[in-house]
């Protein structure tokens, strides 16, 4: 039996099947992400001072990214304008290229700015043993200025297995600029450009320690909720870039030999939801990367 | 490869259609430009002072309202659509708002705040 009003309306809901199919999913994914932005709003809104970082993430890779989102809505919305002229070949380059910026998005995610995370190392001071590091954290003068403390250390762990022997009693820690130079007052606002540890080593006794560890969900709140929201945006985007594969493989040419305008709706349907995604990221990009 | 023919049911039927998608095209691109020009803006924004640090967050929440409804309303079609899907969405608005409403619920403690 074949599925009705895939290209003309259904009489009472006065629109063809998958479109109000998609309105629906993209409903119910509306809730699925307004409870995680609400969450995170909460957690933001209830971190002690100092306790949400800033300027943690690649700055110019995030906007790169942005831009690849951004361009794909385009190219999407194209190929889809191509399928109702009845230009197959250039729907064909159009859908090639919204999978290729797909493709590029999740490879930066998960080739470049999630591993080079994963080997970054943070410690947050006790509050007791703030003074003794002060050094590094330069909180007297960003108290002057009014700004919030810094608790954490960061850098590249030099000393790997200080992680897990016992024995090792120290971390030793290349600093990051903000570490190595706190009172300079470039350090008192995130960069644009991403800048690398410095060869400036910082020596943190385990016992002043609170926690220690690298930048993965567990090393905080807002690595937390960065991995948890980007994670399943990635996997929206994996999600997109599978369907637009089909639609774009021979399959789906005979699906445009039989009936163009069902190609053209499946396109549509499959348009709006990667809509969705951007419009997804268009939030996602300021509140993690820049503010 | 070759292009595969047109062989829809009734081609007349889409023609007239087919012409508005043309002029369509370029109003896609310009919204395309637009919504990058726009990331530029945020981001060059985010390293502005505003004062405080939440006037900075309301500025760029500004710029991403801006920009997700433009997304909505020229890519995702939402400008002109059918009603059952803006009742659909008016009904998802109202959840939403109740999920951002949980904020202030976990929040209102009468006895110790």
């Amino acid at each position: 039996m074949e599925i009705p009003y895939t290209i003309s309306n259904r009489p009472d809901t006065g629109l063809w099947n998958a479109k109000i199919g998609i309105w629906l999913f993209l409903a119910s994914e509306i809730m699925l992400f307004g409870g995680l932005f609400s969450a995170y709003v909460f957690l933001r809104l209830d971190a002690p001072p100092g306790m949400w970082p800033h300027g943690l993430l690649n700055v110019p890779v995030g906007t790169m990214n942005t831009a690849i989102l951004i361009a794909s809505s385009v190219t999407v919305v194209l190929a889809w304008a191509a399928l109702k002229m009845r230009k197959y070949r250039a729907y064909w380059w159009y859908m090639l290229a919204t999978i290729s910026c797909g493709v590029i998005f999740l490879t930066v995610k998960l080739a470049y700015e999630w591993p080079q995370k994963f080997d970054h190392f943070g410690v947050f001071i006790k509050p007791e043993a703030l003074e003794k590091y002060e050094q590094y954290l330069g909180n007297h003068h960003l108290g002057e200025k009014g700004l919030p403390p810094r608790l954490e250390v960061s850098g590249h762990l030099h000393n790997p297995e200080a992680l897990k022997d016992p024995n090792v009693k120290e971390y030793e820690v290349a600093l990051d600029p903000v570490n190595a130079y706190p009172t300079n007052p470039s350090m008192d606002r995130p960069h644009f450009l991403y800048m690398p540890p410095t060869d400036k080593i910082g020596i943190i006794e385990k016992e002043d320690v609170e926690r220690a560890g690298m930048f993965v969900p567990a090393h905080s709140t807002y690595f937390a909720s960065y991995f948890t929201i980007t994670g399943l945006h990635g996997l929206h985007v994996l999600g997109g870039v599978l369907v637009f594969l089909y639609m774009w493989l021979p399959v789906s040419q005979k699906v445009y030999q039989r009936n163009p305008e069902h190609l053209a709706n499946r396109v549509e349907v499959s348009g709006l939801f990667w809509h969705f995604v951007d419009l997804v990221w268009i939030f996602v990009f300021p509140l993690f990367y820049l503010l | 490869m070759n292009d595969p023919p047109d062989v829809s049911p009734d081609p007349a039927e889409h023609e007239e259609y087919a012409h508005n998608v043309q002029q369509h095209v370029t109003r896609y691109v310009l919204v395309g430009i637009t919504l990058l020009v726009f990331t530029g803006i945020t981001v060059a924004l985010s390293y502005v002072n505003f004062g405080t640090h939440k006037a900075n967050i309301a500025v760029a929440m500004l710029v991403a309202m801006f920009k997700a409804g433009l997304v909505a309303a020229i890519f995702m079609h939402l400008a002109a659509e059918k009603r059952l899907i803006y009742r659909v969405l008016i009904f998802t608005g109202l959840f939403v708002f109740a999920l951002f409403w949980l904020i202030y619920l976990a929040w209102y403690d009468p006895i110790v705040r």
